[in-house]
């Protein structure tokens, strides 16, 4: 930090530099701090869920369960999903860069309420130490679902307090997303009309829409099950006349919308990458922010397609699998859009360009084997198989994880006033590319011939299968650890960035310095023009001719 | 922060990322609104519980529904409703910047709900006399599954409650402030958006009321089977 600090005396005071105390970072109000106080504990819960994945690995290496006991591996297993699903992918893009940038990109000073924004982070904390100190004690073993009735009668792990965690953690990102709603409705800056805001914030307002209609539904699922755990209410019990498998609809009702909750802000990210790196307005602009807020209402209808082999009757199945098939078209419009764009583009290699690739055609594969997944025949060969693992890793390693990596790189300059090592950042990208496919692309084989889900042991035939699977993470793990290495390096001796070192379109690259300053901008911006205005005079002739 | 312009009337009671009091008084109500709609949602999961088990087990329902006492919660449908009207003048007082006032319909409007909340644990407490609260010792004879229909009733009148007991702790707090003379014509946001809450629980009585205690009221319990 002395060298932060020793350019001070010249420089006007910026976000970072206008407080140095710890006081001034934990009572802080103002959108970017939060932002990096949120990126330092997602990165921690990250770290958390990467080891626990990595144990999971080391177990399957051996078709013997010959490390954990059975137990144990439910547990890790258990733990894995609920950290990297409730605290790291559903905060992670929103609640890190969508925080910082919103009120950048729209032109504001802040959020249309900095304190309930705080609040949020603190019971995001609250909810995290809840659910790890149940990890300290002895872990939870039913599966990041909490399916009854194991879950409320049976299971005798910590189920209540990683529960708890979990309930108490959603708030955190009701709160953002209502924070997001009234921002982008109240505090665009004259001239910003709905169609010329980034794609980002059109993805950020279709993931809060999702994030206060559905939350609230876990959150009375959750206070269900702890009814009947704690106080033996029973909602779910079939002793007592309850149906678990209305736990299945209440649970799947939040955490299908959830899914898009943890995609759709890396599809905005996407789109802000693509156009400023091939230097193009986004193909279909209004179609692509349409597409978002479609996705965000049929993904409310597609929860069933979960209990496709849960006693759901053949004719909700049918409905269910022609919505989950509906929902793939705005997706796909995303996709091709964005293929569109780089078309004749002035596409660059850049670090972040190459996690736009990557997360192109990972996500494609990902959104193309949950078609086969939402086809009922396929699915009850399939369901709960390493199909599934696999599927569901394409669409959340391979596209929230690599478009959050994406948008760090671009907008890290934004963020802390540095820039990172390049050539490094190319070569971990590649190797998280790689890494991925190498893990997870042999799972899709492994479920396809039949290898169960969430089981410690195998036969011996899937040996080869999984020990490519270890390997690859292994990889994954480094390209992992890289960034994590050189960013935190470039904090302190990275070249200092200009203000707008990608000559990016938008806002926050134009009118606002690196770092911003606290309130962001001298004078409220106008915005004359639509979003990506890349190549005027193309465009223009188009107007002529 | 200098070169932006306030064009409020009250200029210190708009906070630094606002443009004019208006955009601020817009964005507490829009934000009022959507943390409504997260409550429905919210109440909706045990809604949802109540219509798919009243469709599974009808004649316990019926029979269940038949204990409830009817006068006393039609009692306290009343006094909510007065509570909504003292409440909805609050805010009236408060737009006008009476202070005395906005002072008396809260505190009615306290007393009227704490009332909500005293007939309710008469209700709970003959409850418990019957044997009807879900759990271990739970009772009802002659009637499978009636069970289901007690854990729903307590869990959402419970948390109905719950949020009265919250309703009435956040109006002290406004009570201080209107005391202190705070809410004028220009500025009385508070209190309008917890009229929006007030209103809101309110309306969630007025449809547990008829779903707990009204419905399949005519039938005679444990033979009314003619759905």
């Amino acid at each position: 930090m002395s060298t932060v600090s020793s350019t001070i005396p010249e420089a006007k005071p910026n976000y970072l530099t206008s407080d140095f105390s710890i006081k001034s970072w934990l009572l802080t109000t103002d959108h970017k701090r939060i932002g990096i106080l949120y990126l330092i504990s997602i990165s921690l819960m990250f770290l958390l869920g990467g080891i626990l994945a990595g144990l999971i690995r080391l177990e399957l290496l051996t078709p013997n369960g010959d490390v954990f006991q059975p137990e144990n591996y439910n547990k890790i297993f258990t733990m894995h999903g609920v950290v990297m699903i409730f605290f790291f992918l559903i905060p992670s893009i929103p609640a890190t860069l969508g925080n910082f940038l919103i009120p950048l990109m729209i032109g504001a000073r802040d959020l249309a309420f900095p304190r309930i924004n705080l609040l949020s982070w603190y019971i995001y904390l609250v909810g995290g130490i809840l659910t790890l100190s149940a990890m300290a004690l002895g872990g939870v073993d039913t599966g990041w679902t909490f399916y009854t009735p194991y879950s409320s009668t049976y299971s005798n792990t910590y189920v209540m307090l990683t529960a708890l965690g979990v309930f108490v953690s959603g708030f955190s990102s009701i709160l953002t997303g209502l924070n997001f709603i009234v921002t982008i409705h109240r505090m665009r800056a004259p001239g910003l009309t709905w169609f010329r805001l980034p794609l980002f914030v059109w993805a950020h307002y279709a993931t809060s829409l999702i994030m206060i209609l559905a939350t609230p539904v876990v959150a009375v699922t959750i206070l269900l099950v702890a009814l009947e755990r704690g106080l033996r209410i029973g909602f779910f019990d079939p002793a007592l006349g309850g149906d678990p498998v209305l736990f299945q609809h209440l649970f799947w009702f939040y955490s299908h919308p959830a899914v898009y909750i943890m995609i759709l802000p890396g599809m905005g990210v996407q789109s802000e990458l693509i156009a400023a790196m091939s230097r193009k307005k986004i193909f279909g602009y209004e179609v692509v922010a349409i597409s978002s807020v479609a996705i965000a209402v049929i993904g409310f209808l597609v929860w069933g397609h979960h209990m496709f082999v849960a006693s759901q009757s053949w004719y909700a199945g049918l409905v269910f699998s022609f919505l989950s098939f509906l929902v793939a078209v705005p997706s796909a419009i995303k996709v091709f859009n964005w293929t569109a764009t780089l078309f004749r583009g002035s596409n660059a290699f850049l670090t972040p360009m190459l996690y736009a690739y990557g997360f192109i055609g990972l996500f494609t594969v990902g959104g193309l084997t949950g078609l086969f997944l939402s086809s009922m025949g396929l699915d009850v060969h399939m369901h709960d198989t390493y199909f599934v693992v696999a599927h569901f890793h394409y669409v959340m390693v391979g596209g929230a994880i690599m478009a959050f990596l994406g948008g760090l790189h671009f907008w890290w300059p934004k963020m802390t006033g540095r820039m990172y090592y390049e050539p490094l950042a190319r070569l971990s990208a590649v190797l998280v590319f790689i890494g991925f496919n190498l893990t997870f692309f042999p799972q899709f084989i492994l479920g396809y011939l039949g290898m169960p889900r969430r089981y410690h042991a195998y036969p011996e035939e899937f040996q080869v299968l999984n020990v490519l699977s270890t390997a690859g993470a292994t990889v994954l793990a480094i390209g992992y650890l890289f960034p994590a290495t050189y960013l935190i390096y470039s904090l302190f001796k990275g070249e200092k960035a200009p203000a707008n070192p990608w000559n990016a379109k938008g806002l926050e690259w134009e009118q606002a310095p690196s770092p911003p300053p606290t309130f962001n901008f001298d004078h409220t911006p106008e915005v004359h023009e639509p979003a990506y205005a890349y190549a005027p005079e193309k465009e223009k002739e188009v107007v002529h001719a | 922060m200098s070169t932006h312009s306030v064009t409020a009337a009250n200029p210190a009671a708009v906070l630094h990322h606002f443009d004019t009091a208006e955009q601020q008084r817009d964005a507490a109500t829009l934000g009022m609104w959507l943390f409504l709609i997260t409550e429905v949602m919210f109440f909706g999961g045990f809604f949802t519980a109540y219509i798919c088990y009243r469709h599974y087990y009808y004649d316990a329902f019926v029979a269940a529904s038949h204990t409830l006492n009817i006068p006393l919660g039609a009692f306290n449908t009343a006094v909510l409703i007065c509570s909504s009207l003292t409440m909805a003048m609050a805010v009236h007082s408060a737009q006008l910047g009476q202070r005395k006032k906005i002072v008396t319909y809260l505190l009615l409007t306290m007393l009227l709900g704490a009332t909500f909340l005293g007939v309710k644990t008469i209700e709970y407490a003959d409850k418990f006399e019957h044997h009807h609260v879900p759990g271990p010792n739970f009772s009802f004879p002659g009637v499978e599954n009636a069970q289901l229909f007690f854990s729903l009733y307590f869990g959402m009148t419970g948390l109905h409650a719950a949020h009265m007991v919250v309703g009435i702790g956040v109006m002290i707090p406004l009570l201080l402030a209107a005391m202190k003379g705070k809410y004028t014509s220009d500025y009385y946001t508070p209190v309008e958006n917890f009229g929006l809450y007030w209103h809101f629980v309110d309306i969630i009585w007025i449809f547990l009321f008829p779903l707990l205690y009204l419905l399949g009221g005519h039938l005679t319990p444990g033979g009314g089977a003619q759905h």
